[in-house]
Protein backbone atom coordinates (compact mmCIF):
# COMPACT_ATOMS: atom_id res chain seq x y z
CA UNK A 1 0.00 0.00 0.00
CA UNK A 2 1.48 4.03 -0.62
CA UNK A 3 3.08 5.33 1.92
CA UNK A 4 1.51 8.74 1.84
CA UNK A 5 4.88 11.31 2.12
CA UNK A 6 2.77 13.10 4.88
CA UNK A 7 2.99 9.68 6.90
CA UNK A 8 6.91 9.56 6.24
CA UNK A 9 7.38 12.80 7.22
CA UNK A 10 5.68 12.56 10.49
CA UNK A 11 7.71 9.47 11.38
CA UNK A 12 10.93 11.24 10.66
CA UNK A 13 9.85 14.23 12.53
CA UNK A 14 8.99 12.09 15.67
CA UNK A 15 12.37 10.40 15.31
CA UNK A 16 14.24 12.92 14.33
CA UNK A 17 12.69 15.90 16.75
CA UNK A 18 10.61 14.13 19.22
CA UNK A 19 12.92 11.42 20.80
CA UNK A 20 11.21 8.46 19.35
CA UNK A 21 13.24 5.47 20.27
CA UNK A 22 12.39 1.66 21.14
CA UNK A 23 14.34 2.47 24.63
CA UNK A 24 15.18 -1.48 25.07
CA UNK A 25 15.49 -4.89 23.74
CA UNK A 26 15.59 -7.42 26.38
CA UNK A 27 16.50 -11.39 25.87
CA UNK A 28 15.59 -13.16 28.98
CA UNK A 29 17.50 -16.52 29.11
CA UNK A 30 16.73 -19.08 31.58
CA UNK A 31 19.68 -20.42 33.76
CA UNK A 32 17.65 -23.21 35.56
CA UNK A 33 20.01 -25.86 33.94
CA UNK A 34 23.44 -23.92 35.31
CA UNK A 35 22.91 -25.91 38.81
CA UNK A 36 25.99 -28.12 39.35
CA UNK A 37 27.22 -29.32 42.70
CA UNK A 38 30.70 -27.74 41.83
CA UNK A 39 30.75 -23.92 42.06
CA UNK A 40 33.42 -23.60 39.67
CA UNK A 41 30.86 -25.39 36.86
CA UNK A 42 27.83 -23.15 38.09
CA UNK A 43 30.11 -20.44 37.02
CA UNK A 44 31.32 -21.97 33.53
CA UNK A 45 27.63 -22.83 32.78
CA UNK A 46 25.92 -19.00 33.39
CA UNK A 47 28.73 -17.54 31.91
CA UNK A 48 28.38 -20.15 28.31
CA UNK A 49 25.01 -19.89 28.40
CA UNK A 50 24.81 -16.44 28.49
CA UNK A 51 27.41 -15.62 26.12
CA UNK A 52 25.71 -18.23 23.55
CA UNK A 53 22.64 -17.21 23.30
CA UNK A 54 22.95 -13.28 23.87
CA UNK A 55 26.43 -12.95 21.78
CA UNK A 56 25.08 -11.61 18.65
CA UNK A 57 22.35 -9.29 20.58
CA UNK A 58 24.16 -6.29 20.70
CA UNK A 59 25.40 -6.27 16.44
CA UNK A 60 22.17 -7.81 15.42
CA UNK A 61 19.31 -5.04 17.13
CA UNK A 62 22.35 -2.30 15.77
CA UNK A 63 21.92 -3.56 12.21
CA UNK A 64 18.26 -3.35 12.34
CA UNK A 65 18.25 0.08 14.21
CA UNK A 66 20.48 0.84 11.04
CA UNK A 67 17.99 -0.64 8.46
CA UNK A 68 14.75 1.20 9.96
CA UNK A 69 16.43 4.41 11.25
CA UNK A 70 14.95 4.45 14.51
CA UNK A 71 17.22 4.35 17.59
CA UNK A 72 17.32 1.01 20.03
CA UNK A 73 18.76 2.86 22.45
CA UNK A 74 19.22 -0.39 25.52
CA UNK A 75 20.46 -4.07 24.68
CA UNK A 76 19.94 -5.88 28.08
CA UNK A 77 19.40 -9.12 29.55
CA UNK A 78 17.41 -10.77 31.83
CA UNK A 79 17.89 -14.23 33.66
CA UNK A 80 16.41 -16.68 35.84
CA UNK A 81 16.23 -15.54 39.45
CA UNK A 82 19.49 -16.37 40.60
CA UNK A 83 18.68 -16.99 43.80
CA UNK A 84 16.74 -20.28 42.23
CA UNK A 85 20.39 -21.53 40.88
CA UNK A 86 22.14 -20.43 44.36
CA UNK A 87 21.16 -23.95 46.27
CA UNK A 88 23.90 -24.44 49.16
CA UNK A 89 26.14 -21.60 47.90
CA UNK A 90 27.58 -18.99 50.49
CA UNK A 91 27.42 -15.50 50.40
CA UNK A 92 31.03 -15.02 49.20
CA UNK A 93 30.38 -17.19 46.41
CA UNK A 94 27.41 -15.37 45.33
CA UNK A 95 28.80 -12.41 45.11
CA UNK A 96 31.36 -14.36 42.67
CA UNK A 97 28.44 -15.26 40.71
CA UNK A 98 27.74 -11.35 40.68
CA UNK A 99 30.95 -10.62 38.39
CA UNK A 100 30.63 -13.75 36.26
CA UNK A 101 27.08 -12.32 34.94
CA UNK A 102 28.96 -8.37 35.15
CA UNK A 103 31.66 -10.42 32.97
CA UNK A 104 29.22 -11.95 30.41
CA UNK A 105 27.29 -8.30 30.21
CA UNK A 106 30.71 -7.16 29.13
CA UNK A 107 31.27 -9.41 26.62
CA UNK A 108 28.06 -9.13 25.07
CA UNK A 109 28.24 -5.11 24.99
CA UNK A 110 24.68 -5.19 27.31
CA UNK A 111 24.33 -2.28 29.27
CA UNK A 112 22.53 -4.24 32.33
CA UNK A 113 22.26 -7.38 33.17
CA UNK A 114 18.82 -8.18 35.66
CA UNK A 115 17.56 -10.98 37.69
CA UNK A 116 20.31 -10.89 40.76
CA UNK A 117 16.91 -11.77 42.34
CA UNK A 118 14.86 -13.48 44.87
CA UNK A 119 11.29 -13.97 45.34
CA UNK A 120 10.25 -14.43 48.84
CA UNK A 121 7.12 -12.60 48.70
CA UNK A 122 5.72 -16.00 51.01
CA UNK A 123 9.00 -17.22 52.53
CA UNK A 124 12.83 -17.52 52.32
CA UNK A 125 14.38 -20.02 51.50
CA UNK A 126 18.37 -20.75 52.15
CA UNK A 127 19.35 -19.52 49.04
CA UNK A 128 17.37 -16.63 49.14
CA UNK A 129 18.65 -15.62 52.19
CA UNK A 130 21.94 -15.95 51.02
CA UNK A 131 21.10 -13.53 47.89
CA UNK A 132 19.49 -10.86 50.49
CA UNK A 133 23.16 -10.82 51.89
CA UNK A 134 25.08 -10.62 48.93
CA UNK A 135 22.87 -7.88 47.22
CA UNK A 136 25.66 -5.02 48.91
CA UNK A 137 28.61 -6.15 47.81
CA UNK A 138 27.19 -7.35 44.27
CA UNK A 139 25.66 -4.24 43.26
CA UNK A 140 28.88 -2.11 44.55
CA UNK A 141 31.57 -4.58 43.10
CA UNK A 142 30.27 -4.35 39.40
CA UNK A 143 28.80 -2.26 36.64
CA UNK A 144 26.00 -3.65 34.88
CA UNK A 145 24.28 -6.54 37.08
CA UNK A 146 20.69 -5.29 38.65
CA UNK A 147 18.71 -6.79 41.57
CA UNK A 148 15.47 -7.24 42.59
CA UNK A 149 13.62 -8.30 45.22
CA UNK A 150 9.66 -9.66 45.40
CA UNK A 151 8.21 -9.06 48.85
CA UNK A 152 4.49 -9.24 48.31
CA UNK A 153 1.91 -10.24 46.22
CA UNK A 154 -2.19 -9.64 46.03
CA UNK A 155 -2.52 -13.73 46.26
CA UNK A 156 0.15 -14.16 49.19
CA UNK A 157 0.18 -10.68 51.24
CA UNK A 158 3.96 -8.98 52.38
CA UNK A 159 6.14 -10.93 53.95
CA UNK A 160 6.96 -8.23 56.37
CA UNK A 161 10.57 -10.34 57.49
CA UNK A 162 11.72 -9.38 54.02
CA UNK A 163 10.60 -5.81 53.98
CA UNK A 164 12.62 -5.37 56.95
CA UNK A 165 15.56 -6.62 55.65
CA UNK A 166 15.54 -4.61 52.43
CA UNK A 167 16.11 -1.58 54.65
CA UNK A 168 19.14 -3.01 55.61
CA UNK A 169 19.92 -3.97 52.01
CA UNK A 170 19.93 -0.74 50.82
CA UNK A 171 21.26 1.14 53.53
CA UNK A 172 24.53 -1.10 53.24
CA UNK A 173 24.67 -0.82 49.33
CA UNK A 174 24.59 3.10 50.04
CA UNK A 175 27.26 2.82 52.38
CA UNK A 176 29.47 0.69 50.29
CA UNK A 177 28.64 3.25 47.12
CA UNK A 178 29.26 6.27 49.18
CA UNK A 179 31.90 7.20 47.09
CA UNK A 180 29.61 7.92 44.00
CA UNK A 181 26.42 8.95 45.53
CA UNK A 182 25.18 5.40 46.60
CA UNK A 183 24.77 4.65 43.10
CA UNK A 184 24.68 1.36 43.91
CA UNK A 185 20.57 1.63 45.03
CA UNK A 186 20.20 3.21 41.57
CA UNK A 187 20.61 -0.63 40.60
CA UNK A 188 18.40 -2.67 43.28
CA UNK A 189 14.27 -2.93 42.96
CA UNK A 190 11.74 -3.72 46.05
CA UNK A 191 8.55 -4.81 44.09
CA UNK A 192 4.75 -6.57 44.87
CA UNK A 193 3.20 -8.06 42.07
CA UNK A 194 5.96 -8.27 39.78
CA UNK A 195 5.62 -9.31 36.29
CA UNK A 196 7.53 -11.85 34.74
CA UNK A 197 8.37 -10.88 31.33
CA UNK A 198 9.01 -6.91 31.93
CA UNK A 199 12.28 -6.12 29.70
CA UNK A 200 12.99 -2.82 31.95
CA UNK A 201 15.50 -2.31 34.33
CA UNK A 202 16.22 -2.64 37.30
CA UNK A 203 13.26 -4.87 37.75
CA UNK A 204 13.89 -7.32 34.71
CA UNK A 205 14.16 -11.15 35.15
CA UNK A 206 12.89 -14.26 33.08
CA UNK A 207 10.21 -15.35 35.29
CA UNK A 208 9.49 -19.45 35.94
CA UNK A 209 6.86 -19.41 33.29
CA UNK A 210 8.98 -18.48 30.61
CA UNK A 211 10.82 -20.40 28.25
CA UNK A 212 14.34 -20.94 27.70
CA UNK A 213 14.96 -17.69 25.37
CA UNK A 214 12.62 -14.71 24.82
CA UNK A 215 13.31 -11.59 23.51
CA UNK A 216 10.97 -8.75 24.61
CA UNK A 217 10.64 -4.86 23.47
CA UNK A 218 10.27 -1.93 25.55
CA UNK A 219 9.19 1.01 23.73
CA UNK A 220 9.07 4.74 24.86
CA UNK A 221 8.09 8.06 23.47
CA UNK A 222 7.01 10.44 26.04
CA UNK A 223 8.42 13.10 23.92
CA UNK A 224 6.48 12.24 20.62
CA UNK A 225 3.28 12.28 23.08
CA UNK A 226 3.95 15.30 24.48
CA UNK A 227 4.49 17.16 20.77
CA UNK A 228 0.78 15.18 19.34
CA UNK A 229 -1.01 17.19 22.55
CA UNK A 230 0.88 20.58 22.05
CA UNK A 231 -0.60 20.52 18.31
CA UNK A 232 -4.63 20.24 19.98
CA UNK A 233 -3.75 22.81 22.74
CA UNK A 234 -8.59 23.39 23.29
CA UNK A 235 -9.31 19.47 22.77
CA UNK A 236 -11.16 18.16 25.61
CA UNK A 237 -10.04 15.51 27.98
CA UNK A 238 -11.92 12.86 25.60
CA UNK A 239 -9.60 14.28 22.93
CA UNK A 240 -6.88 14.13 25.23
CA UNK A 241 -6.85 10.59 25.88
CA UNK A 242 -7.41 10.36 21.88
CA UNK A 243 -4.60 11.70 20.88
CA UNK A 244 -2.53 9.25 23.20
CA UNK A 245 -4.05 6.86 22.25
CA UNK A 246 -3.22 7.17 17.98
CA UNK A 247 0.19 8.64 18.96
CA UNK A 248 0.96 5.53 21.33
CA UNK A 249 -0.57 3.11 18.34
CA UNK A 250 2.20 4.45 15.92
CA UNK A 251 5.19 4.25 18.25
CA UNK A 252 3.94 0.55 19.81
CA UNK A 253 3.81 -0.46 15.77
CA UNK A 254 7.44 0.54 15.11
CA UNK A 255 8.35 -1.11 18.12
CA UNK A 256 6.99 -4.90 17.35
CA UNK A 257 7.83 -4.33 14.18
CA UNK A 258 11.87 -4.14 14.81
CA UNK A 259 11.58 -6.50 18.20
CA UNK A 260 10.07 -8.88 16.13
CA UNK A 261 12.76 -8.49 13.56
CA UNK A 262 15.23 -8.63 15.94
CA UNK A 263 14.04 -11.60 17.59
CA UNK A 264 14.35 -13.92 13.60
CA UNK A 265 17.21 -12.98 13.53
CA UNK A 266 18.60 -14.23 16.77
CA UNK A 267 16.42 -17.26 16.32
CA UNK A 268 14.45 -16.96 19.78
CA UNK A 269 10.63 -16.26 20.31
CA UNK A 270 9.24 -12.41 19.97
CA UNK A 271 8.16 -12.28 24.35
CA UNK A 272 6.46 -8.85 24.57
CA UNK A 273 5.67 -5.85 24.26
CA UNK A 274 6.27 -3.71 27.34
CA UNK A 275 3.97 -0.20 26.38
CA UNK A 276 6.15 2.07 28.89
CA UNK A 277 6.42 5.57 28.47
CA UNK A 278 9.72 6.32 29.92
CA UNK A 279 10.92 9.53 30.17
CA UNK A 280 14.98 10.63 29.85
CA UNK A 281 16.67 13.39 30.42
CA UNK A 282 16.79 14.41 26.88
CA UNK A 283 14.74 17.78 26.38
CA UNK A 284 11.06 17.37 26.21
CA UNK A 285 11.13 13.77 26.73
CA UNK A 286 9.34 13.60 30.06
CA UNK A 287 6.10 11.89 31.52
CA UNK A 288 5.62 15.23 33.65
CA UNK A 289 5.46 17.37 31.19
CA UNK A 290 3.13 16.17 29.19
CA UNK A 291 0.77 15.94 32.74
CA UNK A 292 1.77 19.91 32.39
CA UNK A 293 0.18 20.09 28.62
CA UNK A 294 -2.75 18.81 30.13
CA UNK A 295 -3.46 21.77 31.84
CA UNK A 296 -1.30 21.51 35.06
CA UNK A 297 0.86 24.60 35.98
CA UNK A 298 3.25 22.09 38.13
CA UNK A 299 3.36 18.42 38.22
CA UNK A 300 2.01 17.28 41.72
CA UNK A 301 -0.34 19.96 41.63
CA UNK A 302 -4.18 19.37 42.28
CA UNK A 303 -5.50 16.91 39.36
CA UNK A 304 -2.30 15.54 39.27
CA UNK A 305 -3.28 11.78 39.64
CA UNK A 306 -6.21 12.80 37.21
CA UNK A 307 -4.70 13.53 34.93
CA UNK A 308 -1.76 11.11 35.22
CA UNK A 309 -5.26 8.38 35.14
CA UNK A 310 -5.56 9.28 32.07
CA UNK A 311 -2.82 8.84 30.41
CA UNK A 312 -1.76 5.99 31.84
CA UNK A 313 -5.19 4.22 30.98
CA UNK A 314 -4.89 5.71 26.82
CA UNK A 315 -1.51 4.94 26.48
CA UNK A 316 -2.57 0.75 27.24
CA UNK A 317 -5.52 1.54 24.88
CA UNK A 318 -3.64 2.52 21.78
CA UNK A 319 -0.67 -0.01 22.48
CA UNK A 320 -3.17 -2.85 23.53
CA UNK A 321 -4.84 -2.30 20.20
CA UNK A 322 -0.94 -2.35 18.69
CA UNK A 323 0.58 -5.13 19.38
CA UNK A 324 -0.97 -9.11 19.99
CA UNK A 325 1.62 -9.59 23.36
CA UNK A 326 1.41 -6.79 25.65
CA UNK A 327 3.27 -7.36 28.79
CA UNK A 328 5.73 -6.25 31.09
CA UNK A 329 4.62 -3.35 33.29
CA UNK A 330 3.18 -1.49 30.54
CA UNK A 331 2.19 2.16 31.71
CA UNK A 332 3.72 5.26 32.47
CA UNK A 333 6.98 5.54 34.57
CA UNK A 334 7.02 8.24 36.77
CA UNK A 335 11.33 8.41 37.75
CA UNK A 336 12.13 11.80 39.52
CA UNK A 337 15.99 11.29 38.47
CA UNK A 338 15.49 10.26 34.43
CA UNK A 339 12.40 13.21 33.89
CA UNK A 340 13.59 16.75 33.77
CA UNK A 341 10.01 17.87 35.25
CA UNK A 342 9.68 16.03 37.90
CA UNK A 343 13.33 17.30 38.90
CA UNK A 344 11.66 21.23 38.00
CA UNK A 345 8.34 19.79 40.29
CA UNK A 346 10.63 19.17 43.19
CA UNK A 347 12.44 21.89 43.07
CA UNK A 348 9.54 24.09 42.75
CA UNK A 349 8.22 22.27 45.83
CA UNK A 350 4.55 21.03 44.01
CA UNK A 351 5.82 17.65 44.02
CA UNK A 352 6.61 15.44 47.16
CA UNK A 353 7.22 12.34 48.20
CA UNK A 354 3.34 11.72 49.64
CA UNK A 355 2.42 12.81 45.94
CA UNK A 356 4.54 10.54 44.11
CA UNK A 357 3.58 7.78 46.40
CA UNK A 358 -0.44 8.82 45.39
CA UNK A 359 0.58 9.19 41.94
CA UNK A 360 1.56 5.16 41.92
CA UNK A 361 -1.51 4.06 42.72
CA UNK A 362 -2.96 5.14 39.06
CA UNK A 363 0.11 4.42 36.90
CA UNK A 364 2.74 1.93 36.23
CA UNK A 365 5.26 1.53 38.73
CA UNK A 366 6.06 2.88 41.78
CA UNK A 367 8.49 5.45 43.61
CA UNK A 368 11.53 5.53 41.33
CA UNK A 369 14.50 6.86 41.42
CA UNK A 370 14.13 9.26 44.36
CA UNK A 371 17.18 10.51 46.36
CA UNK A 372 16.63 10.55 50.02
CA UNK A 373 18.14 11.94 52.58
CA UNK A 374 21.40 9.76 53.89
CA UNK A 375 20.58 9.48 57.08
CA UNK A 376 17.18 7.82 56.39
CA UNK A 377 16.82 4.93 59.14
CA UNK A 378 16.70 1.45 57.46
CA UNK A 379 13.32 0.95 59.36
CA UNK A 380 11.96 4.12 57.51
CA UNK A 381 12.84 2.69 53.87
CA UNK A 382 11.67 -0.45 54.88
CA UNK A 383 7.87 1.59 55.81
CA UNK A 384 8.17 3.16 52.38
CA UNK A 385 8.60 -0.30 50.83
CA UNK A 386 5.62 -1.30 53.03
CA UNK A 387 3.38 1.72 52.25
CA UNK A 388 4.13 0.81 48.59
CA UNK A 389 3.74 -2.86 48.66
CA UNK A 390 0.64 -2.08 50.30
CA UNK A 391 -0.67 0.32 47.51
CA UNK A 392 0.26 -2.65 44.85
CA UNK A 393 -0.93 -5.77 47.19
CA UNK A 394 -4.83 -3.84 47.75
CA UNK A 395 -4.68 -2.90 44.07
CA UNK A 396 -3.80 -5.58 42.41
CA UNK A 397 -1.10 -3.88 40.52
CA UNK A 398 2.77 -4.15 40.32
CA UNK A 399 4.44 -1.36 42.87
CA UNK A 400 8.19 -1.07 43.23
CA UNK A 401 10.41 0.79 45.33
CA UNK A 402 14.01 2.15 44.08
CA UNK A 403 14.98 4.55 45.98
CA UNK A 404 18.53 5.81 46.92
CA UNK A 405 19.62 7.16 50.41
CA UNK A 406 22.57 9.54 49.64
CA UNK A 407 25.13 8.98 52.19
CA UNK A 408 26.65 12.68 53.30
CA UNK A 409 23.62 14.36 51.20
CA UNK A 410 20.82 16.27 52.68
CA UNK A 411 17.19 17.19 51.80
CA UNK A 412 17.87 20.05 48.77
CA UNK A 413 21.12 18.94 47.75
CA UNK A 414 21.72 17.80 43.98
CA UNK A 415 22.86 14.86 42.96
CA UNK A 416 23.84 13.55 39.89
CA UNK A 417 23.74 9.86 38.72
CA UNK A 418 24.80 10.80 35.25
CA UNK A 419 24.08 9.19 32.18
CA UNK A 420 20.13 7.64 32.07
CA UNK A 421 20.23 7.61 35.80
CA UNK A 422 20.21 11.33 35.60
CA UNK A 423 20.21 14.00 38.48
CA UNK A 424 17.65 13.82 41.49
CA UNK A 425 17.26 16.50 44.09
CA UNK A 426 17.09 14.70 47.81
CA UNK A 427 13.71 14.79 49.56
CA UNK A 428 13.81 14.75 53.18
CA UNK A 429 12.11 11.71 54.84
CA UNK A 430 9.14 12.37 57.45
CA UNK A 431 11.25 12.13 61.03
CA UNK A 432 9.01 10.56 62.41
CA UNK A 433 9.97 6.77 63.49
CA UNK A 434 8.67 3.55 61.61
CA UNK A 435 10.68 1.35 64.10
CA UNK A 436 8.37 -0.39 66.24
CA UNK A 437 6.04 -1.55 63.06
CA UNK A 438 9.17 -3.19 60.80
CA UNK A 439 10.45 -4.83 64.09
CA UNK A 440 6.85 -6.77 64.68
CA UNK A 441 8.43 -8.61 61.60
CA UNK A 442 5.74 -10.86 60.14
CA UNK A 443 3.61 -11.71 57.03
CA UNK A 444 0.40 -8.86 56.11
CA UNK A 445 -2.27 -11.57 54.92
CA UNK A 446 -3.61 -11.66 51.12
CA UNK A 447 -6.38 -8.51 51.30
CA UNK A 448 -10.23 -9.89 50.38
CA UNK A 449 -10.63 -9.71 46.84
CA UNK A 450 -14.34 -9.09 46.76
CA UNK A 451 -15.99 -6.64 49.23
CA UNK A 452 -13.24 -4.49 47.55
CA UNK A 453 -14.22 -0.77 47.99
CA UNK B 1 12.85 -11.11 -0.08
CA UNK B 2 12.92 -7.90 -2.42
CA UNK B 3 12.30 -4.49 -0.32
CA UNK B 4 11.88 -1.19 -0.65
CA UNK B 5 13.45 1.39 1.33
CA UNK B 6 12.36 5.13 1.69
CA UNK B 7 15.36 7.26 1.34
CA UNK B 8 14.95 11.54 2.30
CA UNK B 9 17.39 13.93 1.84
CA UNK B 10 16.36 17.69 4.06
CA UNK B 11 18.93 20.47 3.49
CA UNK B 12 19.44 24.11 2.42
CA UNK B 13 18.63 24.23 -1.09
CA UNK B 14 21.17 24.67 -3.54
CA UNK B 15 22.17 23.39 -6.80
CA UNK B 16 22.74 19.79 -7.85
CA UNK B 17 21.27 17.89 -4.83
CA UNK B 18 18.92 15.51 -6.77
CA UNK B 19 22.02 14.81 -8.98
CA UNK B 20 24.39 13.71 -6.25
CA UNK B 21 22.06 11.75 -4.23
CA UNK B 22 20.59 9.87 -7.15
CA UNK B 23 23.91 9.38 -8.59
CA UNK B 24 25.17 7.40 -5.53
CA UNK B 25 21.61 5.05 -5.67
CA UNK B 26 22.07 4.57 -9.45
CA UNK B 27 25.61 3.46 -8.55
CA UNK B 28 24.28 1.02 -5.80
CA UNK B 29 21.82 -0.14 -8.45
CA UNK B 30 18.65 1.11 -6.94
CA UNK B 31 15.92 1.83 -9.01
CA UNK B 32 13.51 4.48 -7.50
CA UNK B 33 9.75 4.21 -7.30
CA UNK B 34 8.59 7.20 -6.56
CA UNK B 35 10.12 10.48 -5.92
CA UNK B 36 8.85 13.78 -4.18
CA UNK B 37 10.51 16.76 -3.95
CA UNK B 38 9.35 20.37 -2.30
CA UNK B 39 11.19 23.92 -1.31
CA UNK B 40 9.96 24.89 2.16
CA UNK B 41 11.15 28.20 3.37
CA UNK B 42 14.47 27.84 1.63
CA UNK B 43 14.67 24.08 2.80
CA UNK B 44 15.15 21.64 0.47
CA UNK B 45 12.96 18.02 1.41
CA UNK B 46 13.28 15.39 -0.94
CA UNK B 47 11.20 11.81 -0.27
CA UNK B 48 12.31 8.98 -2.74
CA UNK B 49 10.87 5.68 -2.44
CA UNK B 50 13.48 3.20 -3.79
CA UNK B 51 13.83 -0.63 -4.43
CA UNK B 52 16.27 -2.36 -2.46
CA UNK B 53 17.38 -5.92 -4.05
CA UNK B 54 19.95 -6.28 -2.00
CA UNK B 55 19.91 -5.34 2.11
CA UNK B 56 23.95 -5.77 2.25
CA UNK B 57 24.49 -3.23 0.04
CA UNK B 58 23.18 -0.87 2.70
CA UNK B 59 26.15 -0.35 4.56
CA UNK B 60 28.01 1.04 1.73
CA UNK B 61 25.08 2.63 0.48
CA UNK B 62 25.07 4.85 4.17
CA UNK B 63 28.55 5.76 3.68
CA UNK B 64 28.34 6.68 0.13
CA UNK B 65 25.69 9.19 1.44
CA UNK B 66 27.80 10.64 4.46
CA UNK B 67 30.36 11.85 1.83
CA UNK B 68 27.16 13.59 0.05
CA UNK B 69 25.60 14.74 3.72
CA UNK B 70 29.45 16.45 4.37
CA UNK B 71 30.04 17.69 1.14
CA UNK B 72 26.43 19.14 0.77
CA UNK B 73 25.62 20.07 4.41
CA UNK B 74 22.62 17.68 4.06
CA UNK B 75 20.62 14.92 6.64
CA UNK B 76 20.02 11.80 4.66
CA UNK B 77 18.44 8.98 5.89
CA UNK B 78 17.23 5.51 4.59
CA UNK B 79 14.84 3.24 6.26
CA UNK B 80 13.05 -0.13 4.88
CA UNK B 81 9.80 0.76 4.15
CA UNK B 82 7.74 -1.40 6.54
CA UNK B 83 8.68 0.56 9.67
CA UNK B 84 6.02 3.59 8.11
CA UNK B 85 3.68 0.33 6.84
CA UNK B 86 3.70 -0.89 10.17
CA UNK B 87 2.97 2.83 11.77
CA UNK B 88 0.49 3.80 9.29
CA UNK B 89 -1.45 1.01 8.11
CA UNK B 90 -3.53 -1.25 10.12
Amino acid sequence: MAIHYSEIQETIRMVQMESLDIRTVTMGISLRNCQDSDFEKVKANVYDKIVSYAGQLKPIAEQVEKEYGIPIVNKRISITPIAEILGDLSVDQAVELAKVLDKAAEKTGVDFIGGYSALVHKGMTKADQTLLEAIPRALSETNRVCSSVSIGTTRTGINMDAVGQLGHVIKETAELTKDQDSIGCAKFVAFCNPVEDNPFMAGAFHGAGEGEAVLSVGVSGPGVVLNALKRYPEADLGEVADVIKKTVFKITRAGELLGRVVAERLNVPFGIMDLSLAPTNAMNDSVAEILEEIGLESVGTHGTIAALALMNDAVKKGGAMASSYVGGLSGAFIPVSEDNGMIRGIQDGSLTLDKLEAMTCVCSVGLDMIALNGDAPAETLSAIIADEAAIGMINKKTTAVRVIPVVGKNEGEMVEFGGLLGRAPIIGVKPFSSEKMIKRGGRIPAPLQALIN
Amino acid sequence: MQKRAVVTVVGKDQVGIISKVTTVLAKHKMNIHDISQTILQDYFTMMMIVEMKNKDLLEDLLEAFEQVEAEMNLTISVQLEDVFQAMHRI
